[in-house]
């Protein structure tokens, strides 16, 4: 049992106080190179003691927005600040962020221990100090027995571990990661998502954590921000984001989302023959052309011989069954409760509802061919 | 379905695999160990009759008996303490000029200049295509009367001749470690660019450090020709010169130099070794 699974951390270990993280602003930042805006007009806002995720698409200038508050990317337009403070001229290594990377970046010349000891080493600590701090931090992420190991002789897992004690040891006003678990397995990275987050939670440290995987970032993080070509798309907790998706592109990229050409009636849409509201106020603006777009759980299937729709395809995915299901030229996912989807075949004719309250719309791609799942 | 597994069992069990194995590599292998040692033995003696009849001739008289006295009568030479001392001090001086100003040159194109990597690969390999003579009259000619006093001149010429090693050395080792990730790890922690050369860049080099070294330190006990136009007596200068006078102690010098050589580089790459392995049994792994 690792020393955070115990209980309260030790207050000499760090400061164990909530909220005692950093208040992180960026301000329309931009960056370009070459051709490619990387960042444009990225802004976000985080308190302190928040864990936030940034997720997009590869490009979408995550990374690059991470960088730039480790002072690692120069800026070509913005304002990043902590706790008010402008970093514009504060170097990388008086910044005190502590970072945990997404390649293995434990220093092969040092063992865990003096890993762990090296930022505090770095701060003039005395020996014996910074040789005790390293042990409790490595007792924390559960690797006390491994501090005499070099990296080559650790796994994957630990190391990320040994690395998240690194930057942790410096008791960091905002602890930055970027893509730790993505070179882990799938069952090393789960344990470590779950390490990871009960320990910034007992830590209250501010926390920015970049990736691609939405289900990581649905599940760690206090808010989520959806980024998509360097700009913000959206920032919410995940169960908005999900439900409330506020554009087409977070809706299509986080979850699943099935694309359906409605046309509009007054105010509301028709969809399936089924007039239902548009979420938003002014969703319609200029917009002519609509698709409606679905999750698989806002509509509902019935077996019905005279339906217009069939099951092509099922897939089952525990307590529920997701089916695809052919409405003319149109594929829309369905999740079906799995004891229900038992008994439907493929090729069983269905009628098909939105039970949704109401429906995101988004202007119509005609190119964009529904994939089945 | 259960009577299934042991049959499968038993199918992988036949010996299908020696006979696979067996058949065409088999028949291969004598035939590449015959030639593998063929080309060895031609390769052993291409290199080992000059050294065999380079130290016979240290150990004979003029006589061409056995003797000791060429290797006997080395210390008590004119010149020799000198310019074997000489060229000891011009080898250290190399290797720290060229360490010093290579590994944070090498370390800073890699970090900062990686498209540069290439000009310098070029620039690094001229020494090797331009003749030591025009190097060494273009040095004499533009160098300032005080620095063609002092035999460090030739130091710095060395460390131009020791670029292309050197560079290849230290940037195959850059290549081999992350150094963006490392060097950025280190900053995140707090450490100024000196700290994360001196605690992480140069510990994570040291294989590549150590040839380079090597190399610098063999091609400066060897160098004759720019020794010999600088008028510097150095080691391989006074062989040359005593060659006139004697040539069984000459021949006795080179051949102690090439042995001292050989055993300065083994006690180099031991202490290297012997480092690695206590680490190694510090963490409990042999």
């Amino acid at each position: 049992m690792t020393a955070f699974e115990q209980g309260p951390l030790r207050s000499s270990t760090l400061h164990d106080a909530r909220g005692v993280g950093a208040r992180v602003d960026l301000d329309r930042l931009a960056r370009v190179f070459g051709q490619t805006r990387a960042l444009d007009g990225f802004s976000i806002s985080i308190e302190p003691g928040e864990f936030v995720a940034l997720l997009g698409p590869s490009g979408c200038g995550k990374t690059t927005a991470l960088r730039v508050l480790a002072g690692f990317e120069r800026l070509d337009g913005g304002r990043v600040s902590v706790d008010g403070q402008d970093l514009a001229n504060v170097s990388a290594q008086k910044r005190d962020m502590g970072m945990v990377f997404q390649s293995y970046s434990l220093f092969p010349n040092m063992n865990a221990l003096n890993n762990v000891a090296y930022g505090l080493r770095m701060r003039r600590q005395r020996s014996h100090q910074r040789k005790k701090k390293a042990a409790e931090l490595l007792e924390l992420v559960g690797l006390a027995d491994q501090s005499s190991k070099y990296p080559h002789q650790m796994s994957g897992g630990q190391q990320q571990r040994v690395a998240l004690a690194r930057a942790l040891a410096i008791e960091p006003r905002v602890l930055l990661l970027d893509e730790p678990l993505s070179a882990l397995d799938a069952k090393v990275r789960a344990e470590l998502r779950d390490q990871i987050r009960s320990l910034q939670q007992r830590l209250s440290i501010t926390t920015v954590f970049v990736t691609h995987d939405q289900e990581e970032a649905l599940s760690m993080a206090d808010r989520v921000c959806v980024m998509s070509r360097g700009h913000n798309e959206q920032t919410a907790t995940p169960s908005v984001l999900y439900a409330r998706p506020a554009t087409p592109f977070v809706a299509e990229f986080v979850g699943v989302s099935s694309r359906v050409p409605v046309e509009r009636a007054g105010n509301e849409v028709i969809v399936f023959g089924q007039q239902c509201p548009v979420r938003g106020v002014d969703a319609f603006g200029m917009l002519e052309a609509i698709d409606a777009l679905l999750r698989p759980e806002d509509i509902s299937i019935e077996v019905n011989p005279a339906g217009k729709g069939f099951v092509t395809h099922r897939s089952f995915l525990g307590a529920t069954t997701r089916m695809v299901v052919q409405v003319g030229e149109i594929s829309v996912r369905v999740d079906v409760r799995s004891e229900v989807a038992a008994d439907i075949e493929l090729g069983t004719h269905v009628e098909v509802k939105v039970i949704s309250r109401d429906v995101l719309i988004a202007p119509r791609q005609l190119d964009k061919v529904p994939v089945p799942v | 379905m259960a009577s299934m597994i042991p049959e499968i069992a038993i199918e992988e069990t036949q010996g299908d695999i020696p006979q696979l194995t067996g058949d065409p590599q088999s028949r291969r292998r004598p035939r590449l160990r015959y030639w593998r040692g063929v080309v060895l033995f031609l390769a052993g003696v291409y290199f080992l009759i000059p050294l065999y009849a380079g130290l016979r001739f240290s150990f004979q008289n003029d006589a061409g008996q056995f003797s000791f006295y060429a290797v006997e009568a080395i210390p008590s030479q004119t010149g020799f303490t000198a310019a074997f001392f000489l060229s000891l001090r011009l080898a250290a001086v190399t290797t720290v000029l060229t360490m010093v100003l290579m590994v944070p040159t090498a370390t800073y194109v890699h970090l900062k200049l990686p498209k540069m990597r290439r000009v310098l690969d070029f620039v690094t390999i001229l020494p090797i295509v331009i003749p030591p003579i025009v190097l060494i009259l273009g040095i004499l000619d533009a160098a300032p009367r005080w620095l063609k006093a002092s035999p460090y001149l030739l130091s710095l010429v060395y460390v131009i001749l020791a670029l292309p090693f050197v560079y290849r050395s230290l940037d195959s080792g850059l290549t081999a470690i992350d150094l963006k990730t490392l060097v950025e790890a280190s900053r995140s922690l707090g450490g100024r660019w000196i700290s994360t050369l001196w605690h992480v860049i140069l510990p994570n080099l040291r294989a590549a450090m150590l040839s380079a070294t090597v190399l610098t330190i063999a091609l400066v006990l060897g160098e004759f020709t720019m020794a010999s136009l600088d008028l510097w007596t150095t080691l391989p200068v006074w062989i040359y010169q005593f060659s006139q006078l004697d040539a069984h102690i000459a021949t006795a010098v080179s051949m102690l130099s090439l042995i001292g050589t050989w055993v300065l580089l083994t006690v180099i790459v031991s202490v290297d070794r012997s480092q690695s392995r206590r680490t190694r049994r510090r963490t409990g792994i042999l």
